[in-house]
């Protein structure tokens, strides 16, 4: 369909081409999201591939420099004439081995204890040392003690921590992958020096490479150190909580006292079909988190527009005064001003149902209505400030030739402020909706998930718990950490596949029809 | 159309428009009164002469007593949290600020083979819940031998820094390149364009990352009650407060609860309210451009 059938379209049949077009659109917007995962695929493949090209005809093109540096890194530098960063790699070469030898081997040969091993090494005279363990993490010595009437197993506490094993491996496999990075550099940068040798040019000095960090090479300087660091306390606790989802480490096994062990899909399944308790909390949890979304973001979103409407109204004075009062709440600190809430509203000892000597049950049968509407209060003037900026931005031409077209206040409102906003916010609006799938802080504070309801939820789930809140016990209160991990990879890929196809659409819609 | 139809309808356009104010004023005064409220209430409460949560909406009396035992009663060491606080706030909005800024501007102003990839990277980090690898962090935190301690806390502040790049990253992407351009010609290395040209010309930017780090660690209840589990000589403000609200405190402390929570609110809303600009240009500074 072009523009011009758009066009001749009654009100009522573009409302329902409008609505037809984005449920077709859904389909095309999962196609496009498939066709840019397997873009993505092609790509990485393609890149290995390109890399180990290079990286072989490097090895082939290379003088006897170069080629030594594949296995003795530095020594093509050094021999190109580069002493003292062909010192550097050496260096790093030597550390690494040194580390994988005393430290790492260590911890990746414990990562998965196959079977029962006795090891006669660790045999002693009197007592015999068993190491066991049946997939676990770490190893577990037993003492075989010889009594008078036989011989017993006893458990003599020399145990591994699985946290620290399953930690240290990580770190070892991260380590390791910044070294190759090192190595491929090596190689490279001794083929490059060996070519620009062969052109009869020199080579830099160890000072003027040093120098271009701070200029062509200026990015390095500046994100090495955050992004090692991002790497020790963001990406190693993300990787190791991915790996808890495939492992028991709960409330039974807790490290140090106990191993843990791999259980393969174990978890997931329990959490989509073997448990039946638990995949059903899952689900109920599942669908009010998205309800919990849906509103928390379109309330916030229409209220606040409307809100910072009627303060940039022109006749409107104390404009600055009307603002204020809005910004003030929310510049108390939430946990104030939700706890505050939480004290208003007690079903019980409530100061709003004790000071008119009712009983409503704000925050247990109404507690999702409550949630939602204390939302309101919180988040309306987040949206309310960040709006006021936009409606100023909306060329006021627009309502002048609206206004001598004869549309009035309303019409004002659904055909040009509204799209317009939505139109600069969708990404800002795709934004809060993720993050109110992982907003905690008015469910935590306010109802802390409950009412807890025992028949129809697990793990002590209660009504208004969203996944976050429901994560966040199963870690602190239960300790129950496999379960928790499961929820957060779950979480994530809701999150991820949500903002992508959203984004997706968003694009396309933008394609389509241009605002104007 | 003649003269007085003209007037009439001028009159009465006039009286339309003014009732339709008074109708906006209406609006926006019942609402302010509902948003302020809770917050009135929290004040007022502060200063009741009663422990417990009052049975009557507006205080029985008027006393400064609660804003004394905060700094007297042994069992509320309130000044003790907020020192705990303001070393954590201090030390990581420092070193957070500076990751920040040099994150930002590497991805802004840089161009770089990988740039692209740890934008990428980055935007997938920022996926996963915040709070997922708590317990992890706490291992990792436990094996170096700083859980429960108030350096282990600016650590974790300050190493996840790196990724709150965005908003800088927005503002550094409005200065217009020409700049570099022309200091890169006189042969300045981008070092010395970074520290003389961009920085002094990126102010706001730079007071809005050190307000909102060092606003962080005092908002941040989540993180914090997993870290410091019972340690309570290193509890900080948000969990001391919501210790008073417990089940053994309350019916002691609540009144002492509010003056606590009076006496930090306001120093944090005074620096919100004066960068209240920042916060809105940092949200729709990305979305304004398109």
């Amino acid at each position: 369909m072009d523009y011009l059938d758009y066009v001749q379209m009654t009100k009522g049949q573009r409302f329902v081409y409008k609505v037809k077009s984005f449920f077709t659109g859904i389909p095309k917007a999962l196609g496009n999201f498939f066709k840019a995962i397997g873009y993505f695929i092609k790509k990485f493949f393609l890149g290995i591939g390109n890399f180990l090209k290079n990286f072989g005809s490097r090895f082939a093109k290379g003088d006897a420099g170069t080629k030594l540096s594949y296995i003795i890194m530095g020594s093509g530098s050094m021999l190109h004439g580069q002493i003292v960063k062909g010192l550097i790699f050496l260096a790093t070469e030597v550390a690494y081995i040194f580390f994988m030898c005393t430290f790492g081997a260590h911890y990746i040969s414990r990562i998965y204890t196959s079977k029962l091993v006795l090891l006669d090494s660790d045999v002693d005279a009197h007592t015999g040392y068993y190491k066991y363990g049946t997939g676990a993490i770490g190893r577990e010595v037993m003492m075989k003690e010889e009594g008078m009437f036989g011989t017993e197993v006893v458990n003599k506490n020399t145990m591994d921590d699985s946290n620290q094993i399953l930690l240290f491996f990580i770190l070892t496999i991260l380590i390791t992958i910044v070294f190759l990075a090192i190595y491929v550099a090596n190689t490279k940068t001794a083929y490059n020096t060996q070519l620009l040798r062969a052109e009869g040019k020199k080579p830099l000095s160890f000072v003027q490479e040093m120098k271009t960090f701070l200029d062509d090479r200026f990015h390095i300087t500046l994100l090495t150190f955050p992004i090692l660091l991002l790497m020790m306390f963001t990406v190693l606790p993300i990787i190791f909580t991915i790996f808890m989802a495939f492992t028991n480490y709960d409330v039974d096994h807790q490290a140090p006292q106990k191993l843990y062990q791999w259980v393969g899909f174990t978890n997931f399944a329990e959490v989509f079909y073997s448990d039946a308790k638990k995949s059903a909390t899952f689900g109920l949890i599942l669908v009010w988190t998205l309800i919990w979304a849906f509103f928390a973001t379109f309330s916030n979103f229409i209220l606040g527009i409307i809100v910072a409407l009627l303060i940039n109204k022109k006749d409107i004075k104390f404009k600055g005064f009307w603002r204020t009062c809005f910004v003030i709440t929310a510049a108390v600190p939430q946990f104030v001003t939700l706890l505050v809430m939480r004290l208003l509203l007690d079903d019980k000892s409530g100061a709003l149902n004790q000071a008119f000597g009712t009983s409503f049950p704000f925050l247990t049968d109404w507690a999702r209505v409550t949630v939602i509407i204390v939302n309101i209060w919180i988040g309306v003037p987040y949206t309310m400030l960040i709006s006021s900026g936009l409606l100023m931005n909306i060329p006021e031409d627009l309502y002048e030739s609206a206004r001598i077209d004869g549309a009035n206040a309303v019409q004002q409102f659904t055909k040009i402020t509204f799209p317009y906003i939505f139109f600069v916010l969708t990404p800002y609006l795709i934004q809060t909706f993720v993050g109110n799938i992982n907003n905690f802080n008015v469910i935590f504070f306010l109802t802390n998930g409950g009412p807890e309801d025992p028949t129809q939820y697990a793990n002590k789930a209660g009504r208004t718990d969203l996944l976050v809140t429901w994560l966040y016990k199963l870690t602190k209160d239960q300790s129950d950490f496999r379960l928790a991990a499961v929820i957060g990879i779950l979480i994530f890929i809701i999150c991820a596949v949500g903002s992508l196809i959203a984004f997706n659409m968003s694009k396309a819609s933008k394609n389509e029809e241009e605002f104007s | 159309m003649n003269k007085s139809s003209a007037t009439e309808m001028k009159a009465g356009y006039a009286a339309k428009r003014r009732a339709t104010n008074i109708l906006v004023y209406v609006i926006l005064s019942v609402m302010v009164v509902i948003w302020l409220f809770p917050i009135l209430w929290l004040v007022l409460q502060s200063f009741n002469t009663v422990d417990r949560v009052s049975t009557h909406l507006f205080p029985d009396g008027f006393t400064l007593d609660h804003y004394k035992t905060l700094f007297t009663d042994p069992d509320v060491p309130y000044g003790t949290w907020i020192m705990n606080t303001f070393m954590v706030a201090v030390f990581s909005c420092i070193i957070s600020t500076l990751f920040i800024l040099m994150v930002s501007y590497a991805l802004s102003r840089l161009r770089f083979k990988s740039r692209r990839k740890l934008l990428n990277m980055g935007l997938i980090l920022g996926m996963f819940p915040g709070f997922m690898s708590m317990a992890a962090t706490y291992a990792i935190m436990e094996l170096l031998h700083m859980e429960g301690q108030l350096i282990g806390l600016i650590i974790v502040y300050s190493a996840g820094a790196g990724l709150g790049y965005q908003v800088a990253k927005g503002f550094f992407d409005t200065i217009p390149r020409s700049l570099d351009e022309a200091a890169q010609i006189d042969g300045a290395t981008k070092n010395r364009i970074f520290w003389v040209i961009i920085l002094p010309l990126s102010k706001p930017i730079v007071v809005y990352t050190a307000l909102t780090t060092f606003l962080g660690p005092w908002a941040d209840y989540i993180f914090v009650s997993y870290f410091m589990k019972t340690n309570e000589q290193n509890f900080t403000v948000a969990l001391g407060l919501y210790k008073m609200l417990d089940n053994n405190h309350i019916n002691r402390y609540f009144t002492t609860f509010c003056a606590g929570a009076v006496l930090i609110a306001v120093p944090i809303t005074i620096l919100f309210v004066i960068m209240q600009r920042f916060y809105v240009a940092g949200v729709t500074g990305g979305a304004v451009k398109g």
